[in-house]
């Protein structure tokens, strides 16, 4: 185990984990602002890179490939969003549905299960190659460029009044709707605009490892949840500004690719990384419920009723 | 303002558990008509109110707020005529959201909600000055979430809310309910102050009859889905809770209804 293997390492681990990032702030979007669980990325994190390979191969420019792979997101939101407010289906089969449609989809796409794509051939935005390299296409810069402009953008729209209400839509649906918001419009919204960024990373991961793979996006919804959830456990406390939860959310995806990248180099088998990767986020998953549900804290008469505006304050975060 | 014309709504046709929950209610309110509501459970309250803000579409009849008929409208579109306040202090405000970004949020009720700010400056100064009146401590808490509020902050914030852009229609649905006697009495006499001072179409459920006969210009009382008294104007001044009680066994012709009615 030679420390210089994971050190060499690092670059990639830096550009995965913020390639994954935009997915895991697209994730966050459904999962903590509209407070459902879409299981559709897992499907739409192939579509995208699908989509700007074909788009690409066919001489579409580099931009245009790029927003074709966003909008294929888009419209995979939309069709989960119109199972889940048209048809009656919950959130979560309604993005099952589009999932295992979206299979298909992608091969057809594709037509075959497997596309690649060359920096030789073709002009792309990112590239493996560079990753050590100290220049403007270094993977890492660009995308980092990617990720903050997102998060951004991001934080202007969500605060907007359509922006807030979306948020009002996941807070409180019943008062959203007495304050005359349209609920299933800003669901179906939060999907699209959730999906679309989800594609936008597949793209960029599609150039950054070269291909497109019919199986590039399964258990991408445990990678996001993951990112969602290692962001908030180390920097929740620290980070209370939308912008910097966004942030922390794309750390927390680099952090998971500096675990999976530790496995690899302690010599376990990647294959069992989802294994590895589920119970991780079960585990940060249960661990809040337990410590509300068992841990007796001992608070000082003095400041108890200081104690109390804080724990009603965790409960909301 | 307010016309309910002869409305029926069945929950679980066809099931064991079919319920008439409203039998042909009607219904016509004044401009500036304060109504309480009363009645046991089951009566059909809260149904009634609920049909009129658009929860649910009722089988027959016809809803009509000053002058618009709503019958086939959605809840979300309706909230532009009504204000709400519902019994569970959590239904009526945004707990993850501040105080300044719920009061927003009523401030643009009915709107259409584009891409400008959610909220503005000019804005956060207003709600400041409103907080204020309501001597609640909230005016320096702008920035604090909902979610740390009390039932009964929580309660008169969501009054605010549904009174800052002016409703036609008010509709309280035991917003007093959940709290405590002392924080009750002060969440009605928020009510009271801010119907009298907009001159608000309100309609008020509430399950205690004392509160049902001091508040407003009119009482009614519903059984079985139907409205079986309608009280106003000097004679609803002079009710008394044994007069009501008296009434409501005459016109359901029976007296163990009192019981339920007390009980409940």
């Amino acid at each position: 185990m030679n420390i210089m293997h994971l050190v060499n390492a690092l670059p990639g681990v830096a550009a995965q984990g913020l390639i994954w990032g935009i997915m895991a702030i697209g994730v966050y979007i459904t999962y903590r602002i509209l407070d459902v669980a879409d299981l559709t990325v897992d499907g739409t994190m192939a579509t995208g890179g699908a989509t700007f390979i074909m788009l690409t191969m066919a001489g579409v420019p580099l931009p245009l490939a790029l927003l074709g792979a966003f909008l294929a997101g888009v419209l995979a939101g939309l069709v989960t969003g119109l199972f889940h407010t048209v048809c009656g289906i919950p959130a979560i089969l309604a993005g099952i549905l589009t999932q295992l449609a979206l299979y298909s989809v992608n091969l057809r796409v594709m037509g075959q299960a497997n596309r690649p794509v060359s920096s030789r051939q073709y002009e792309l935005l990112v590239d493996q190659q560079s990753v050590r390299s100290l220049s403007l296409d270094n993977p890492i810069l660009v995308v980092a460029v990617f990720v903050a402009a997102i998060i951004a953008l991001l934080y202007w729209f969500f605060g907007t009044e359509l922006g807030a209400s979306l948020r009002a839509t996941g807070s409180n649906p019943n008062m959203s709707r007495a304050q005359g918001i349209n609920t299933n419009f800003t669901k179906v919204l939060g999907l699209m605009l959730s999906n679309g960024l989800v594609a936008l990373s597949s793209a960029l991961l599609a150039q950054y490892q070269g291909f497109a793979d019919v199986n590039m996006g399964r258990g991408a919804i445990v990678i996001g949840l993951a990112a969602v959830i290692i962001g908030e456990v180390i920097f929740g406390k620290l980070f209370h500004n939308f912008a910097l939860k966004m942030l922390a959310v794309a750390i927390g995806a680099i952090l998971y690719y500096l675990v999976y990248q530790v496995v690899i180099w302690l010599g376990l088998n990647t294959d069992d990384m989802k294994l590895i990767t589920a119970l991780i986020v079960a585990a940060f998953l249960a661990i809040p419920y337990w410590k509300g549900k068992y841990a007796r804290v001992k608070v000082p008469a003095r400041s108890a009723a200081n104690a109390e505006v804080q724990t009603g304050g965790e409960q909301d975060a | 303002m307010l016309e309910i014309k002869e409305i029926w709504k069945t929950f679980n046709a066809g099931t064991v558990n079919e319920k008439q929950a409203l039998r042909g209610v009607s219904l016509t309110l004044k401009d500036g008509d304060f109504c309480t509501v009363i009645g046991g459970n089951g009566a059909g309250k809260s149904t009634m109110l609920n049909a009129v803000a658009g929860t649910f579409t009722v089988d027959s009849g016809s809803i009509i707020i000053d002058g618009v008929d709503v019958t086939h409208l959605p809840e979300h579109k309706r909230a532009k005529f009504i204000g709400r306040v519902f019994q569970d202090p959590m239904m009526g405000t945004a707990p993850t959201m501040q105080i300044e970004e719920n009061l927003a949020l009523a401030a643009r009720r009915g709107q259409r909600r584009g891409l400008g700010w959610g909220i503005t400056r000019t804005e956060r100064a207003d709600y400041r000055e409103l907080l204020q009146d309501l001597s609640l401590g909230l005016e320096d808490r702008l920035t604090s979430k909902v979610g740390l509020l009390s039932g009964g902050q929580r309660q008169a914030l969501t009054l605010l809310m549904a009174s800052l852009r002016q409703p036609k229609l008010l509709l309280l649905d035991e917003h007093t309910a959940a709290l405590d006697p002392k924080t009750a009495a002060k969440v009605l006499a928020l009510s009271d102050k801010i119907v009298e001072e907009n001159g608000l179409t309100t309609m008020m459920v509430t399950h205690n009859m004392k509160d049902a006969i001091a508040h407003g210009n009119r009482l009614i009382m519903m059984y079985d889905g139907k409205i079986v008294i309608d009280v106003s104007g000097e004679e609803k001044k002079k009710l008394t809770v044994p007069d009501l009680l008296a009434l409501f066994s005459k016109v359901s012709g029976s007296d163990e209804a009192d019981d339920k009615l007390l009980l409940s």
